[in-house]
């Protein structure tokens, strides 16, 4: 059977590119080196597939030819005074390219998913600036990680095994043996405690321990060093060797405190969310004293009280830490190609999110031109939405006007905004049925693969983004010949 | 009639695993309502509301409500913390407030919880209906 080696995963913004898919019958039958998601993907994208283009008639999904569901998304598109073209960042660059020259020609606002995920990172950024490096100079030179209000575990599944603790780097080893040994050693401490307990059953359980482990054994250990700062107990968290756990919306005030302690500050108080100054201290002592930190952060900071400035102390903090040491500091982004979003639409438009075309020129003001406040405000009056499903991952409100609008979907599966849409494109899998090209996280761009064929009539989706184009363009040249 | 105990609790949305992998397996899939219409609360927490382990219980704040499973959190102790993973169901509740920047506030955000009693759980189907009409 053909094995189809070096596959870039089209999952998260860890882009995996040593994924080995094996290929029967035009099907993916075998994938090695995915993670849970990936093999997910790679193994099941074929279920809840859409074949045929859908075009509401009579209040009903009904099959309709590709051509007659391109002329009616693109008599929406043309027909529309303040369109909103969302999704992107689970789509090629190539295909986003197209999306943007669409936007222009239709005069809507284009946003793809930062908006609800790093935007907030992008603003801080602005207004900031960043220290930051490739995944390659992590994995072989951070003596120290910090995940900070994400769960890679969960969400970024071989980050920790590919670019941070758990990776041969050529300047840092494998921290893999000693997380063994420290789940071994809790397993015998485990069972321990039950055979007491079973030898002294009037004793009864004890209450579990609330009180946090003391930080500095754990820290003052060789090697690469692994910090987890959450608000919950993450399995991430448990990997490290420090769990730092601050209370919700309390990021902000730590940051702050850190930043005073790296400046040899001093703190009158004695706990920073809900935090004792003396670990601070102590976590402080540990970031100065590294030769090559990074910090990763997540969308914990981004979706709680503070936002962008939560964002900000931290870009602020790695800036000051570059003062004591080297640090740096990546947004862990999510989609596998939202980063290429953000580039093609930064080097199209000149912004990375959020661009309005309706005066004809790209213009960018978050908070006005973000596809949230957009249908919050009730103001688009049609919608096309790629490769995203913002009915499942907008509050209630925004997506009630987008549904309430024509709304035209291109997606292969069927989701909530496909439900809810007027008219449906399938389109191939990008990265398993298309070429294209995505960015890592880290602003690296590869190359995604075609594996298999797509269904036989089913486009990718710059191509079906294309054909809506000229289409509209047509439209548009015989409304001004009318007109003339 | 008794009053239904009730408890404020701070709402953390998030990625599970297991929501990661029925989002690929794709959004219609059982495998993707099964993991994300449901509500990580704490053990102690769910002893003051009196909701039993895998029992309904109603998530809300003043944008909405929901009714999704309650699961004994596998990450306690975090009382006063409930968790649930991202998906229509934890939006269904969400502060629509962007504070100028575009970005909802998805987490740290107070909510109340309460057993459901007799009201079903939706699928994603009845959700969007109840929710949009279509």
């Amino acid at each position: 059977m053909p094995v189809v080696k070096a596959v870039t995963c089209p999952v998260c913004g860890c882009l995996c590119d040593d994924i080995e898919a094996t290929v029967q019958d035009g099907r993916i039958v075998k994938v090695k080196n995915s993670c849970a998601m990936s093999e997910s993907k790679f193994l099941g994208y074929n279920g809840h597939r859409l074949l045929k283009p859908l075009v509401r008639k009579d209040g009903e999904l009904a099959e309709a030819s590709l051509k007659e569901a391109v002329t009616r998304a693109a008599e929406i598109l043309a027909g529309a005074d303040y369109p909103l073209l969302y999704g992107w960042s689970s789509t090629s660059c190539e295909a986003i390219r197209v999306g943007l020259e669409l936007a222009e020609e239709v005069g809507g606002v284009i946003d793809n998913t930062s908006t609800v995920c790093h935007g907030p990172s992008a603003l801080s950024i602005q207004d900031v600036g960043i220290s930051t490096c490739t995944l390659g100079q992590v994995r072989h030179r951070a003596d120290l990680v910090i995940y900070w209000g994400s769960n890679p575990w969960a969400a970024h599944p071989r980050h920790i095994e590919r670019y941070t603790s758990f990776s041969d780097g050529r300047f840092e080893k494998n921290e893999w043996k000693g997380y063994l040994s420290k789940v071994k050693a809790a397993t015998v401490r485990k069972r321990l405690e039950s055979a007491i307990r079973k030898v002294l059953p009037k004793a009864g359980s004890p209450a579990p321990s609330t009180a946090r482990k003391d930080p500095y054994p754990a820290l003052l250990k060789q090697g690469r060093k692994l910090i987890v700062v959450d608000v919950r107990k993450t399995r991430s968290a448990e990997i490290a060797d420090y769990f730092v756990q601050v209370e919700p919306n309390g990021d902000y005030e730590l940051f702050e405190a850190l930043r005073v302690l790296i400046r040899d500050g001093e703190i009158d108080v004695d706990k920073v969310a809900g935090l004792p100054v003396e670990y601070l201290e102590e976590i402080a002592e540990v970031m100065i004293n590294c030769s090559f930190g990074v910090i990763f952060f997540g969308l914990g900071l981004t979706m709680s009280t503070g936002k962008l400035r939560n964002v900000d102390a931290a870009l602020s903090l790695t800036r000051d830490l570059n003062m004591r040491t080297k640090f740096m500091i990546i947004p862990m982004r999510g989609h596998f190609n939202v980063t290429g979003a953000d580039t093609v639409f930064t080097w199209q438009t000149g912004f990375p999110y959020a661009v309005d075309f309706s005066l004809s020129y790209p213009r960018y003001n978050p908070g006005e031109t973000t596809a949230v406040d957009v249908l919050l405000r009730e103001e688009s009056d049609a919608a096309l939405v790629v490769a995203s499903d913002p009915v499942s991952n907008f509050p209630k409100r925004a997506a009630e006007h987008l549904v309430r609008k024509p709304l035209i979907v291109i997606d292969p599966h069927m989701n909530a905004t496909s439900q809810m849409a007027d008219v449906v494109f399938p389109s191939a899998f990008v990265g398993i049925e298309a070429e294209g090209t995505a960015y890592r996280m880290d602003h690296v761009p590869l190359p995604l693969k075609k594996v298999v064929t797509p269904p036989k009539g089913v486009l990718n989706d710059e191509e079906i983004l294309k054909r809506i184009l000229s289409e509209v363009r047509k439209i548009k040249a015989r409304g001004k010949a009318e007109a003339a | 009639m008794e009053e239904k105990p009730k408890l404020q609790v701070t709402l953390i949305t998030g990625r599970t695993i297991d929501q990661g992998v029925g989002k690929e397996r794709g959004k219609a899939s059982e495998e993707y309502r099964d993991n994300v219409s449901i509500c990580h609360i704490d053990p102690s927490d769910l002893k003051k509301v009196g909701i039993r382990e895998k029992g309904n219980v109603i998530v809300s704040t003043t944008y909405g409500s929901v009714v999704v499973e309650a699961i004994r959190s596998p990450r306690a102790p975090h009382p006063g913390v409930i968790f649930m993973p991202y998906g229509p169901w934890a939006n269904a509740v969400m502060n629509p407030e962007t504070h100028s920047i575009g970005m909802p506030s998805l987490k740290g955000i107070p909510v109340e919880i309460r057993p459901a009693g007799q009201e079903p759980m939706l699928s994603l189907r009845e959700l969007l209906k109840k929710q949009f009409g279509k």
